[in-house]
C-alpha cells in the first residue's frame, strides 16, 4: 500500500524541528491547516488529514477537534476513509465522549456490510470502545454473526461478544448457545475466540459454569482438541518452535482449570491429558515453557491426583534451574502461591530456592526472599537463618527492610534458644540496623530482660558492638540501655559465655559519651545514652563526679527532651542523692511502643511528705513541676526511710496546697482502705494511659492531737510482662499487663508520744476491673 | 485480558499506544510516564516482568524500541512474551526488516496490523499467515477504493 505522502512530509517536518518550541510551532501550523481542511465539505485528502491529526495526537498534543471528522469519515462509502475514520474513533473517542454515540448507527450498518473487511472494522471498533449502550444495541447483531458468517468474521464476532459480556453481564445468556456450538469449528482463530468467550461466560456466571460442566460437558471436547494439538504432526500454519498453536493450547488449559476447579468429575476427565502435556511438551524454548507453566497452574488448581501434583511441582523445580531468569522468576511466583498448600513438595526444592538469593536479578532475589522466609521451619531454622543473614549483608537496599523484618518474625517463631535469638537479632542490627522497624528496640530490650541468665553475655556483646560502630541507631539504643542496666556485670569482667575483657568504668563512660557527642546519634539515641549514664551512677563507684558533670552539661542542651532529662537527673544529684539508688532497680515494666523513648523516671517512686499536710513539720515540700506525661513530680522526704520493696505504679499523694493541684485528678472514685484510731487512708486510682496508672493515697487525721513522723511505705508485687505475640505487626501498644494489682501499705507514726505502726493490704482498687486492667 | 500495549524508544518517545479499556486522557499520560520511566530504568539483563499496581507488565526490547504489554494477574507472562514476539514478526514480515523509522512514518499501518492480531484485549488470530493475508487484502481494497467494491473471500 502506498504511503501517505502528505502524512510523511509532516512527520519529517516535525522530526527535523530542533527544539520543543520549534516543534510546537510546526504542529500548530499543521493543526490549523487540518482544521481548515476539515471545514471543507469534500476533498480527496481527508484520510491523510485525519492520519496527520492522529500522529499529532500520539505526540501528546490535543486533538479533540478531530472527533467529528472521525464520525464523518466512518460514514463515508470509501474504504480508505472508513479505515482511518475507525482508527481515529478508537484513538480519540472512548465511551465517555458524547460523539461515540454518533457512530453507533454507522457501526450497525457496517456490521451487515457486504464486504467482510468493512464488517471487520466495525467489529474491531465495537470491541475496542463500545459503551454499554452500544453493546446492548448491537448484541443481537453480534449473535447473528457468531452463527452465520465466514470464519474471518466469526472469530472477530466472538471477541466482540467477549467485550459485550464484560460491559453488560446479563447479555452472557444471549451468547451461551452460540459459544458452545463454536467449539466444533476447525478454524483455530474461531476456536480461540470460542474458548475465550466460554472462559468469560464461565467466570462471570456460576450457573453458566455448571452448564458447561454438566456431563458430557465441554471437557471432553476440549481434551480432544488439545490432544489433536499436542500429538498431531507439524502444522506450518500454527507452529511456533515445534509447538502447535501454543496460544490456543494455553487458552484451553486455562478454561480446563476453571472447569475443573472444585469439581472431581471434570478434574478426572482431564487428568490424563494434563499428564501427557506435562511430559511431552518440549521445554527448550520459552513457548514450550509457557505451555508447561499453564499446565502446572491448571494441575495445581484443580482436584488432581497427588502424582500429578508432584509432577507439577517438579516441573517448577526444573524451572528454577533454567538459565532463563524469566523462567526462574515464574517458578518462584508459582511456588510462593502453593507453599501453603503443598509445603512439603516445595521444601524439597529449598536448596535451589536459597541459591536464587544470590541471583543477579532484583526481581528474582525478591521472590527468593519471600519464598525462603515462607520455607523456614523449626527443623531448618538454623541453616536457613545462616543463609538469610548472609543475604542480608549483601542484599539490595530496597529489600533490606523486608528481609530484616522477615528474619525477626522467623527468629521469633522458631528460635531454638534464647541465646541464638539474641545473637540473630544483634546480627541483624549490626548489618541492617537502619532498616529495622521501630518496635525492634523495645522488643529486643524485652527479650534481653527475659533472658536473665544471658545478661552478662548480652551486655558484653553489645558493649563490643558499640565500640566497633555507633552509626546503627537501633543497635546503639539497645546497647546503651543494656549498659545502663547491667553495667555492673560488664565491669565485673568475667563472663561464662564469651571471652572476658577488662573494662574499666572510664571505658564505659567513654563509650557512652562518644554516643552522646556523636553527630550520627539521633535525639532518641542520645536520650538512651544519657539515661544509661545516669543509671551507671549507682553501679559504679569511682566516677560519679564524671557522670555528674556529663549530666549537668546537658542541662542546657537545645534538645528539649534531653534537657528535661538532664535537669531532672541533676536534681537527683543535688537534692535527692539518697534516692539515686532507685535507679538501681532493674526495671521489668515497660512503656508501650507508642512512646519509643524509655524514660526511667516513670519508675522512680513518689513519696509525699505528709507532715506538711498534717502540720508540725520543718521540712518543706519542693515539687519539681511535671513536664509532659512521663515525668511525674518528685517530692522530698528527708526524714523518712524508704523501703527496699519495688515501688512501681505508685502515684503521688494528694497534696493540699493549690499550686500543686495539677496533680489532683478529678472524678476518680475513692474508697477508704484503712481507718483506725482516727487515722484514715483513702485510695483512688485513675488510668491515665494504656501503660500508666496513678494511685492516690490520702491520709487524714481526725483526732484532736497532732501526728508526727508519719511515714508511709507502699509495695506492689513484681509483675511479669506477657508480650503480645503479634508485636511485629502492631506498631502501638503491644504489652498487656495481666496481673491482679495488690498493694501493701505500712504506716507508722507517733501520736501523743507513742509510736504506732500498722499494715494494710489492698486487694481491689476502685475503677479497675478484677483483672487489674 | 491485556490492558494496554505501548511502544516507545530508548529516549522515551511514544511510537504506538493501544488501550483495551476506557481510560481518560490524563490517566493515559500518567501511565505512559510511569511505564517509560519504569522500563527504561531496568538493568539490561534483568527479568522481563514487572509488577505495577494490580497488573503485570511484560516488556521486551527489540533494537531501539521497547514493547511494553500490561496484562491482568491471571494471565500467563511467558505467553505474553510470545505475543509481543508475534507482533514483531508480523511487523517484520509486512515492512521487511522493520525498524523504528518504519513504525514512525507508517504508524497507521502498525495499528492496522495490530488490529488484525489482537482485539478487545485478547488474541484474535493465532496464524501468522492469516494475519498477513488479511492485511494484504485490506491494503488492496484501500488501493482500489475508487472503483467498485468487490468481495474478497479468504480461505477459511
Amino acid at each position: 500500500m502506498s504511503p501517505s505522502v502528505p502524512l510523511q512530509e509532516m512527520i519529517r517536518a516535525i522530526r527535523s524541528a530542533r527544539t520543543q518550541c520549534e516543534e510546537r510551532g510546526v504542529i500548530q501550523r499543521e493543526c490549523a491547516a487540518i482544521r481548515a481542511q476539515f471545514r471543507q465539505s469534500d476533498n480527496g485528502g481527508r484520510s491523510h488529514n485525519l492520519a496527520k491529526l492522529l500522529y499529532v495526537h500520539m505526540l501528546g498534543y490535543p486533538a479533540h477537534f478531530g472527533q467529528m471528522e472521525c464520525v464523518r469519515m466512518i460514514a463515508s462509502p470509501r474504504y480508505s476513509e472508513k479505515r482511518v475514520g475507525y482508527l481515529g474513533a478508537m484513538m480519540l473517542l472512548d465511551e465517555k465522549q458524547d460523539a461515540s454515540l454518533l457512530i453507533t448507527n454507522s457501526i450497525k450498518n457496517d456490521l451487515s456490510h457486504s464486504n467482510q473487511y468493512v464488517q471487520s472494522l466495525a467489529l474491531c471498533t465495537l470491541a475496542c470502545m463500545g459503551s454499554a449502550e452500544m453493546c446492548r444495541d448491537l448484541a443481537p447483531e453480534i449473535d447473528r454473526l457468531l452463527r452465520a458468517s465466514n470464519s474471518y468474521i466469526k472469530k472477530k464476532a466472538a471477541l466482540c461478544a467477549v467485550h459485550i459480556v464484560r460491559k453488560v453481564h446479563d447479555l452472557g445468556e444471549l451468547f451461551t448457545p452460540a459459544a458452545r456450538s463454536l467449539l466444533a469449528e476447525k478454524n483455530h482463530g474461531v476456536l480461540h475466540g470460542a474458548v475465550v468467550l466460554i472462559t468469560e461466560l464461565c467466570e462471570r456466571n456460576q450457573e453458566t459454569l455448571e452448564r458447561f460442566r454438566k456431563v458430557p460437558g465441554t471437557v471432553p471436547d476440549l481434551v480432544q482438541i488439545m490432544k489433536g494439538l499436542v500429538i498431531s504432526g507439524y502444522s506450518p500454519e500454527h507452529d511456533v518452535a515445534g509447538i502447535s498453536d501454543p496460544f490456543l493450547q494455553v487458552r484451553i488449559l486455562r478454561l480446563l482449570r476453571i472447569l475443573g476447579r472444585n469439581n472431581e468429575g471434570a478434574s478426572d476427565a482431564m487428568n490424563d491429558l494434563l499428564a501427557q502435556v506435562a511430559t511431552n511438551t518440549d521445554s527448550t524454548k520459552t513457548v514450550g515453557n509457557a505451555v508447561l507453566y499453564e499446565t502446572v497452574l491448571t494441575v495445581l488448581h484443580i482436584k488432581s491426583e497427588s502424582g500429578l501434583r508432584v509432577l507439577a511441582v517438579n516441573i517448577l523445580g526444573r524451572f528454577l534451574l533454567n538459565n532463563d531468569r524469566n523462567i526462574r522468576y515464574i517458578a518462584m511466583i508459582s511456588l510462593q502461591k502453593i507453599v501453603g498448600t503443598d509445603h512439603n513438595a516445595v521444601q524439597r526444592h529449598r536448596g535451589t530456592i536459597v541459591d536464587c538469593l544470590k541471583d543477579q536479578d532484583a526481581s528474582v532475589k525478591r521472590r527468593a526472599l519471600d519464598l525462603s522466609l515462607a520455607l523456614v521451619s523449626a527443623s531448618n531454622v538454623r541453616s536457613m537463618m545462616k543463609e538469610l543473614l548472609l543475604f542480608l549483608s549483601s542484599c539490595p537496599p530496597e529489600l533490606r527492610a523486608q528481609a530484616a523484618s522477615g528474619i525477626f518474625n522467623a527468629a521469633e517463631r522458631y528460635a531454638p534458644s534464647q541465646r541464638w535469638h539474641i545473637d540473630t537479632i544483634l546480627h541483624v542490627l549490626t548489618t541492617a540496623g537502619g532498616d529495622v522497624r521501630d518496635e525492634t528496640v523495645p522488643n529486643l530490650i524485652q527479650l534481653i530482660t527475659n533472658a536473665s541468665e544471658l545478661h552478662c553475655y548480652t551486655v558484653h556483646k553489645l558493649y563490643r558492638a558499640l565500640l566497633t560502630d555507633i552509626s546503627q541507631q537501633s543497635l546503639v539504643q539497645v546497647a546503651c540501655w543494656c549498659i545502663g542496666e547491667y553495667g555492673d556485670l560488664l565491669l565485673r569482667g568475667e563472663c561464662q559465655e564469651t571471652e572476658p575483657v577488662q573494662v574499666t568504668e572510664d571505658d564505659v563512660l567513654d563509650a557512652l559519651e562518644t554516643v552522646l557527642q556523636s553527630h550520627m546519634s539521633s535525639p532518641a539515641t542520645r536520650g538512651f545514652a544519657l539515661t544509661a549514664t545516669m543509671k551507671l551512677s549507682t553501679r559504679i563507684t569511682d566516677n560519679v563526679d564524671r557522670i555528674r558533670s556529663i549530666v549537668s552539661i546537658y542541662g542546657s542542651c537545645i534538645d528539649v527532651e534531653l534537657q528535661q532529662r538532664a535537669v531532672e537527673y541533676n536534681a537527683l544529684f543535688r537534692k535527692y542523692d539518697h534516692m539515686r539508688f532507685v535507679l538501681k532497680m532493674q526495671s521489668s515494666v515497660f512503656c508501650s511502643g507508642s512512646n519509643r523513648q524509655v524514660s526511667p523516671l516513670v519508675f522512680l517512686p513518689q513519696v509525699c511528705d505528709l507532715l506538711d499536710l498534717l502540720g508540725g513539720s520543718e521540712v518543706t515540700l519542693q515539687p519539681i513541676p511535671a513536664v509532659g506525661g512521663t515525668a511525674p513530680g518528685l517530692f522530698t522526704n528527708t526524714s523518712s526511710t524508704t523501703g527496699g520493696d519495688l515501688l512501681d505504679l505508685l502515684g503521688g499523694l494528694e497534696p493540699a496546697p493549690p499550686e500543686l493541684s495539677y496533680l489532683i485528678f478529678s472524678a476518680a472514685p475513692t474508697v477508704q482502705v484503712y481507718e483506725k484510731a482516727g487515722v484514715a487512708l483513702t485510695l483512688s486510682c485513675e488510668k491515665q494511659s494504656d501503660s500508666g496508672l496513678t494511685v492516690t493515697l490520702t491520709a487524714s487525721n481526725s483526732t484532736d492531737s497532732d501526728i508526727s513522723s508519719f511515714t508511709l511505705q507502699a509495695a506492689v508485687p513484681k509483675v511479669q510482662i506477657l508480650a503480645n505475640s503479634s508485636c511485629f505487626t502492631q506498631s502501638k501498644s503491644f504489652f498487656r499487663l495481666q496481673v491482679n494489682l495488690k498493694m501493701r501499705i505500712r504506716i507508722s507514726y507517733s501520736s501523743q508520744g507513742s509510736a504506732f505502726q500498722d499494715t494494710v493490704q489492698i486487694d481491689s482498687f476502685p475503677g479497675l476491673s478484677a483483672a487489674g486492667h | 485480558m491485556m490492558r494496554f500495549l505501548l511502544l516507545f524508544s530508548r529516549q522515551g518517545k511514544l511510537r504506538l499506544q493501544k488501550w483495551f479499556t476506557p481510560i481518560s486522557e490524563r490517566e493515559k499520560k500518567k501511565i505512559i510516564r510511569d511505564m517509560t520511566s519504569m522500563v527504561l530504568a531496568r538493568q539490561p539483563r534483568s527479568c522481563n516482568f514487572l509488577h505495577w499496581k494490580d497488573l503485570k507488565i511484560i516488556y521486551k526490547r527489540y533494537a531501539s524500541l521497547y514493547f511494553c504489554l500490561a496484562i491482568e494477574n491471571q494471565e500467563n507472562e511467558l505467553l505474553a512474551l510470545e505475543v509481543i514476539h508475534r507482533y514483531v514478526e508480523l511487523l517484520d514480515k509486512y515492512f521487511g526488516n522493520v525498524c523504528e523509522l518504519d513504525i514512525i512514518f507508517n504508524f497507521e499501518k502498525a495499528y492496522f496490523i495490530l488490529d488484525e492480531f489482537l482485539m478487545g484485549g485478547e488474541i484474535q488470530e493465532t496464524s501468522k499467515q492469516m494475519v498477513n493475508r488479511s492485511i494484504e487484502a485490506s491494503d488492496m481494497l484501500q488501493e482500489d477504493d475508487n472503483s467498485d467494491w468487490y468481495e474478497v473471500e479468504l480461505f477459511g
